[in-house]
C-alpha cells in the first residue's frame, strides 16, 4: 500500500473510533442546550463514566454491564447539576466547572485501584471482512457503540422535529415565558434534559475505557468532553450535524497517531493539540458577532 | 372645595406616625450585610465539610483525624506553614486571572495556560545570549516582563475572541489552555530541551544567580510578596478607580453599559489581558523561584485551582488572600493525609468538588434570607 493510503486508512479508523465519545457527549449536550441549559459538567460525567464503565467490566466481567453503570454514573452528576441549576441566581457555567472538578476528583479517587489491571472489554463488529489488508480490517472493526451513537442522534433529530416531546424541550429552551404562559414546568423539563445528556456523556466515557483507547488512567479524557461542548455551537444545535462535526473532529483527533504509522512522530505534540485548534478556528468561523446563530436556543447564557 | 374635618386631621397625623416608625434608621444593616457576606460563604464551607466527613465515614475513616492532620499539615509548625504560604503564592495570581475577568461578567478558566506559557518565555529569555552576564535584577525582570507579555496576550485573545467575535470566553480559553501545554510539550521536549536533562525534559537552567531568593528569616520565596501586592492593587483597581466602575457597570448590565458609551470591547480585552498577566506571573514566579528551569511540573494545576478560589472568595480581590491560604494549605497537607490515612492523592479534589458545589450553591441565598434584608430606611 502507498504510505498515502495508509496514512488515509488510519485517519478514518482513527476517526470512527475517536469520534465516538465526541458523538455522545455532543449529543447530550445539545439534548441539554435545547432546554437552554449548559452543562460543563459533561466533562466530569465523560470521565466519571470511564472509571466506572471499567472498574465494573473489571469486577463483573461483563462490559455492557460496565455501559449501563456509567451511564447511571453520568445521570447522578447530571441530577445535581440540573437541581442546583434549578435554583435562583445560581451560574450554570460556574456550576458546571464544579461539577467537572467534582466528577473527575471521584473518578481518580475511586479509579486508582483499577489503572493497573485489564478488563474485559467491548467486543466490535468486523466490517472489513471482506479485505485481505489487514490494516483494513483492524481499521473497520468498528465498536457498537458508534452505531448505537449515531441512531441516537437520528432518533433525537426525529423527536425534535416531530414529537410533543421535543417541542416542549424546543419552547423551554427558546423562551422561558411562552413555556411558562403554557403551563409547562420549566425546572422539571430541564432537569430531565440535563441528566438525560449527562448519563449519554457517561456512556461516552465508557467508550474511551472500554473500546478506544480501552484503558482506565488519570489523562484519559484531557478536555474531550468540553471539545464536545463547543462541538455543538459548530453543529447549530442539530443532532443531525453532530454526527459530521464529530467525525471531523474524530479525524482531528486521529492526525497525529495517523502520520506516525508512516514514520512522522516530528511535532507529535502539536497534533496533539489539532482538535483544540480545529474547534477554535471553527468557532471563529461559524459565528458571527452580535447576530444570534441559526438554530441557537434564546434562553442560552453561552452567548448572550 | 375640600373640607378637613377633625376626623380626617386624626387619621392622617396617625399615617405619619406609623410612617415615621417605618422609616426608623435602619443602623444595624451595615453590620448586617457584612455578616451575610461573611456568614454564608461560611456555613457553605462547614457544610461542604460535613458532607466530605460524610464520604469518609462512608469509608471507614475518621473525619477527626482527616481534619486535625491537615491542620498539622497546612498550618500546624512553621515550617508546615511556610510550606503553605509557599504554595499560596501563585494561587493568589491565578485567582486574580479568574477574578478580574469575572467583574465583568465572564467566567474565563484556562490560566493554567498563562501559567506554563509565560513560565517557558521566562525560560526561554534567561539564558538569551543578549542577557548573560548582565546583573541578576535585569535578567529577572526581563523574565517577569517575558512572562507577563505571554500569559496577558493568550488569555488577552480569549477575550479579544469574546469582545470582537462573539465567542464563549469559558470554552475558548479552556481550548487555548490545551493548545498552550501541547505548545509547552513541543518546546520544551524539542527546540529549547537541554541536553543535560535526561529523565526529565526541561530547558537549559536560568542560572542560580539569577534565582530569586527568599524572604529574610524565612524559607518563603518572595512570589508571596508580589500575590500579596497584586490582590491590594486590583482590588483598588476595581473599587476605587473609574476604570474599575466601568468594568462593574459593564459585568451588571451590558446594554447599560452599551449605552453610556462605555468601550466595552476593551474593557473585556484589557481585564482578561490583565487577569493573563497575573497568571503569567505565577508561570514566572514558579520558574524563577522554585523550578529554575521550565519542565512538566509547571503544570501543577495552580490554574485550575485559582478558578475555585475565585469562586470562594466571590471575585473580591482581598478575599482571595484568605482563601488561597485555606487552598493552598489544604494541597500541602496532602502528602501527609495521604501517608497517614491511605487515601489516594486524589482525595483533595474531591474536598474541592464539595467546597466548590457547596459554595455556588450558596449563591442562591444572598438577599433572600430575612435577618440580612434592610428594615426601613437605611
Amino acid at each position: 500500500m502507498t504510505e498515502l493510503g495508509t496514512v488515509a486508512v488510519a485517519l478514518l479508523a482513527g476517526s470512527l473510533r475517536v469520534s465516538t465519545p465526541f458523538l455522545f457527549v455532543s449529543i447530550g449536550e445539545c439534548l441539554t442546550e435545547k432546554a437552554g441549559r449548559i452543562n460543563l459538567g459533561n466533562e466530569g460525567a465523560l470521565v466519571l463514566g470511564a472509571m466506572i464503565a471499567y472498574a465494573t467490566s473489571y469486577e463483573t466481567g461483563s462490559p455492557w454491564l460496565g455501559v449501563v453503570a456509567a451511564m447511571l454514573g453520568g445521570t447522578a452528576l447530571g441530577t445535581i447539576h440540573g437541581m442546583v441549576c434549578g435554583l435562583a441566581r445560581v451560574n450554570d457555567i460556574a456550576m458546571g466547572i464544579a461539577i467537572m472538578l467534582g466528577g473527575t476528583g471521584i473518578a481518580f479517587f475511586f479509579g486508582k485501584p483499577y489503572v493497573q489491571p485489564s478488563a474485559p472489554l467491548l467486543p466490535t463488529i468486523p466490517l472489513g471482512f471482506w479485505s485481505d489488508a489487514s490494516q483494513v480490517r483492524s481499521a473497520l472493526d468498528v465498536s457498537p457503540l458508534f452505531f448505537l451513537g449515531i441512531v441516537l442522534a437520528l432518533a433525537l433529530a426525529w423527536i425534535f422535529r416531530n414529537t410533543r416531546a421535543g417541542l416542549k424541550v424546543r419552547i423551554v429552551g427558546d423562551n422561558a415565558d411562552a413555556a411558562k404562559a403554557m403551563g409547562l414546568p420549566i425546572e422539571r423539563i430541564r432537569l430531565l434534559t440535563t441528566v438525560i445528556g449527562s448519563g449519554l456523556a457517561g456512556i461516552g466515557g465508557a467508550f474511551l475505557s472500554l473500546c478506544y483507547p480501552a484503558s482506565w488512567n488519570e489523562g484519559l479524557s484531557s478536555g474531550q468532553g468540553l471539545v464536545a461542548v463547543a462541538l455543538v455551537v459548530f453543529a447549530r444545535w442539530n443532532p443531525l450535524n453532530c454526527i459530521y462535526a464529530a467525525l471531523l473532529f474524530g479525524a482531528a483527533g486521529a492526525l497525529g497517531p495517523s502520520l506516525q504509522t508512516i514514520g512522522i512522530s516530528k511535532g507529535y505534540y502539536l497534533f496533539y493539540a489539532a482538535p483544540y485548534v480545529l474547534t477554535l478556528v471553527m468557532m471563529i468561523l461559524t459565528v458571527t458577532p452580535g447576530r444570534s446563530l441559526h438554530g441557537m436556543p434564546g434562553e442560552l447564557s453561552l452567548m448572550r | 372645595m375640600v373640607v378637613f374635618s377633625a376626623a380626617a386631621d386624626r387619621d392622617a397625623e396617625a399615617y405619619l406616625r406609623s410612617g415615621a416608625a417605618e422609616t426608623a434608621v435602619d443602623t444595624s444593616y451595615p453590620v448586617r450585610r457584612v455578616l451575610e457576606a461573611l456568614l454564608v460563604p461560611l456555613v457553605a464551607l462547614v457544610l461542604a465539610a460535613g458532607a466530605f466527613s460524610l464520604f469518609l465515614l462512608f469509608l471507614g475513616k475518621a473525619p477527626a483525624d482527616f481534619f486535625a492532620l491537615v491542620w498539622r499539615g497546612a498550618f500546624g509548625s512553621w515550617f508546615s506553614f511556610q510550606n503553605t504560604l509557599q504554595r499560596a503564592a501563585p494561587l493568589l495570581l491565578t485567582a486574580l486571572c479568574v477574578a478580574i475577568p469575572a467583574h465583568l461578567g465572564l467566567v474565563v478558566i484556562g490560566g493554567e495556560g498563562a501559567v506554563v506559557l509565560a513560565g517557558l518565555a521566562a525560560a526561554a529569555v534567561a539564558p538569551a545570549p543578549l542577557l548573560v552576564g548582565l546583573p541578576p535584577l535585569i535578567v529577572q525582570l526581563s523574565m517577569g516582563l517575558a512572562g507577563i507579555i505571554a500569559g496577558g496576550a493568550w488569555i488577552g485573545f480569549a477575550g479579544w475572541l469574546r469582545a470582537r467575535r462573539g465567542i464563549n470566553e469559558t470554552i475558548s480559553s479552556l481550548l487555548l489552555a490545551y493548545v498552550a501545554l501541547a505548545v509547552f510539550n513541543h518546546i520544551v521536549e524539542g527546540p529549547l530541551r537541554d541536553p543535560l536533562s535526561l529523565n526529565k525534559p526541561s530547558t537549559a537552567p536560568i542560572g542560580d544567580v539569577n534565582m530569586l531568593g527568599t524572604l529574610p528569616g524565612t524559607d518563603v520565596h518572595p512570589g508571596l510578596t508580589f500575590g500579596i501586592i497584586a490582590c491590594i492593587a486590583f482590588w483598588v483597581l476595581i473599587h476605587r478607580t473609574s476604570f474599575g466602575f466601568a468594568c462593574r457597570v459593564t459585568g451588571g448590565n451590558i446594554r447599560a453599559a452599551q449605552l453610556q458609551g462605555l468601550p466595552v470591547a476593551r474593557l473585556i480585552v484589557i481585564a482578561c489581558a490583565l487577569g493573563g498577566a497575573c497568571a503569567g506571573l505565577a508561570g514566572v514566579i514558579e520558574v524563577a523561584a522554585v523550578h529554575g528551569n521550565a519542565n512538566a511540573s509547571l503544570a501543577a494545576g495552580y490554574g485550575y485551582a485559582g478558578i475555585l478560589i475565585a469562586f470562594l472568595a466571590r471575585h473580591n480581590p482581598l478575599a482571595i488572600m484568605p482563601m488561597a491560604l485555606l487552598v493552598g494549605g489544604i494541597t500541602a497537607s496532602g502528602g501527609l493525609v495521604q501517608r497517614r490515612l491511605n487515601v489516594p492523592d486524589a482525595t483533595v479534589l474531591v474536598l474541592q468538588g464539595m467546597i466548590f458545589l457547596s459554595i455556588l450553591t450558596s449563591e442562591t441565598f444572598y438577599g433572600r434570607l430575612r435577618w440580612f434584608q434592610p428594615r426601613g430606611t437605611v
